[in-house]
């Protein structure tokens, strides 16, 4: 064999790592009952596959191949560390006995098993810290050091909890599976939401100078392709359709110099027509499914934004309404936020005012910089200099993203007087 | 695998209700535990005296000290425990959401070491 084949082999072996590795791992997770068992086996099934598909030619069925070959080397494995344990005999027999060899076996179970590591890494009894990073290094593969990056947080970190998550699985025996149907909808709000803080993270980064961190956006984008495909669930159209919509109008969001623009200012022609074309597509399929939830409902307003021209010719009514649906969804004081914004912008800034007044006085906002900024927003629209700048430097007080305090600082020194 | 299901409770939130309401508490849970014995899934259970009747013991350089009351003071007391066997956490969890203490109070879900402490 010459040297190019050789390469070829060896890069196409890599290519079917990245498009293929989640999924063996996500069979030899169910296959051996241990994510760390799986990793261990998923390595040592690639090195074979690095050493004899270049010599033998890439096998018919690579994924079942390295299923295959990982759940061999386990069971090996375990059957030559007998001697120091004695109880790794009987596991191996049981692995053996209990599954078959996956290239008996068809692709049907692959997405279910898929499925099955997503429902693990967002399990209710693992705590939200543990949730996403588990996510993003067994479902995503980042490494820990790419999680740590995005959450602004050290390696060890990370490390530590996706240990912790780990043990639990293990030792509180949480169970690889697919919740029943009748658990479904409330495991797969956990999932969603996962995905949603992903995506988040990434659009608004809770901290820090720069404002976007797109990889965090782009992989929840992915997960949440990769969910819908496998289970189609209105709330899981509403949510990808969402991010989507959010996502289009990330080039128009920010200036050259990273400073924060409002939806109202931004460059409607930056926005990504394909990706509100697709967003568009999937709010409409999952409102006609009428079994949609709150996700669809504010992908369905983001939706109502991405068709509109400017803010003058947006259908702010139609937003108000669709913002009352969602309270009724999933009443949140923030959301009664963003509807005080959507009314302002349909009655004036005068029922605006009043309505984020009475929000504020109900004591949950208080400590919310958006509140006060749109509080400061109102009043400078109604000519209420000196009440706006004291919103405004109260918003400031609260704000911990530098794009958005620039924002704030920029808008006081507008201030007339 | 084994699961302890230590059931905390607010004694003043349960107290709060009215006699007949707390008696057809009890009774559900009687006949839950009944049914989970039933099932095969229920090794022990228990309902627990109040915690002013709880004593706490160390030994501490080999002297043993007792105090009087609970070993943490919180505001939700331990109330009562289910000592059950089922597969897995999901099925835990199950148990426990229909165990009727779980609408008021808590359920902490704590899985078995099958082997020594110290494993």
């Amino acid at each position: 064999m010459s040297a190019d084949t050789t390469t070829e082999a060896r890069l196409k072996v890599d290519e079917i790592y990245r498009a293929e590795s989640r999924q063996v791992l996500a069979t030899l997770i169910r296959l051996l009952g241990d994510f760390d068992a799986a990793e261990e086996a998923l390595q040592e099934a690639f090195a074979v596959a690095m050493e004899q598909w270049p010599r033998d030619g890439i096998p018919a069925n690579p994924r079942a191949w390295l299923v295959s070959t990982g759940r061999f080397k386990a069971i090996d494995g375990m059957r030559r560390r007998t001697r120091y344990d004695a109880s790794l005999n009987e596991l191996a027999k049981h692995i053996e006995t209990t599954t078959s060899d996956p290239l008996e076996q068809t692709d049907e179970h692959i997405d279910d098993d898929c499925l099955r590591l997503i429902f693990t890494c967002c399990h209710p009894a693992l705590s939200e810290d543990a949730q996403i990073p588990m996510t993003l290094r067994e479902v995503c593969n980042l490494t820990t050091e790419e999680i740590a990056r995005a959450f602004l947080t050290k390696p060890a970190t990370i490390a530590q909890r996706i240990v912790r998550a780990k043990a639990k699985i293990r030792d509180a025996r949480i169970p690889y599976e697919v919740p029943p149907p009748s658990e479904l909808p409330e495991r797969l709000d956990t999932v969603l939401r996962v995905v949603h803080l992903v995506f988040n993270e990434g659009y608004a980064a809770s901290s820090g100078t720069s404002l976007t961190r797109a990889d965090l956006s782009s992989e929840a984008i992915r997960l949440g392709r990769l969910l819908l495909q496998l289970l189609p669930d209105p709330e899981i159209m509403g949510l990808l359709a969402l991010m989507l919509l959010h996502e289009s109008r990330r080039p128009a969001r920010t200036s050259t110099n990273g400073d924060l623009v409002l939806l109202e200012q931004q460059d409607r022609s930056l926005w990504n027509r394909d990706q509100i074309t697709e967003g568009v597509t999937l709010v409409e399929r999952a409102l006609s499914s009428r079994r949609f939830g709150p996700y669809t409902i504010q992908a369905a307003i983001a939706a109502v934004h991405a068709e509109a021209p400017n803010t003058r010719e947006t259908d702010w009514p139609q937003i108000v309404g669709l913002y009352d649906g969602l309270i009724r969804a999933e009443p949140s004081p923030i959301i009664e936020l963003n509807r005080a914004v959507a009314v302002a912008m349909r009655d004036g800034p005068a029922t605006g005012l009043e309505l984020v007044d009475a929000l504020l006085e109900h004591g949950e906002l208080a400590q919310y910089h958006l509140a006060h900024a749109t509080r400061a927003d109102f009043c400078r629209r109604l000519g209420m200099n000196a009440e706006a700048r004291a919103s405004y430097q109260r918003a400031l007080g609260l704000a911990k993203q530098e794009p958005e305090r620039r924002f704030l600082e920029r808008r006081l020194a507008e201030l007339p007087g | 695998m084994k699961y302890l299901c230590l059931v905390y409770l607010e004694e003043t939130v349960f107290n709060a209700f009215h006699s007949h309401e707390r008696h057809a508490i009890s009774d559900e849970a009687t006949a839950y535990c009944d049914k989970l014995q039933k099932a095969g899934q229920l090794l022990a259970a228990s309902p627990l005296h109040p915690v002013e009747t709880a004593t706490t013991v160390r030994v501490r350089d080999g002297k043993t000290s007792t105090t009087d009351g609970p070993f943490a003071e919180t505001k939700e007391q331990l109330g009562g425990f289910l000592m059950i066997d089922v597969p897995d956490l999901n099925d835990a969890i199950r148990v426990a959401a229909h165990f009727p203490a779980a609408r008021f109070g808590s359920v902490e879900v704590r899985p078995m070491k099958e082997l020594g402490c110290a494993d």
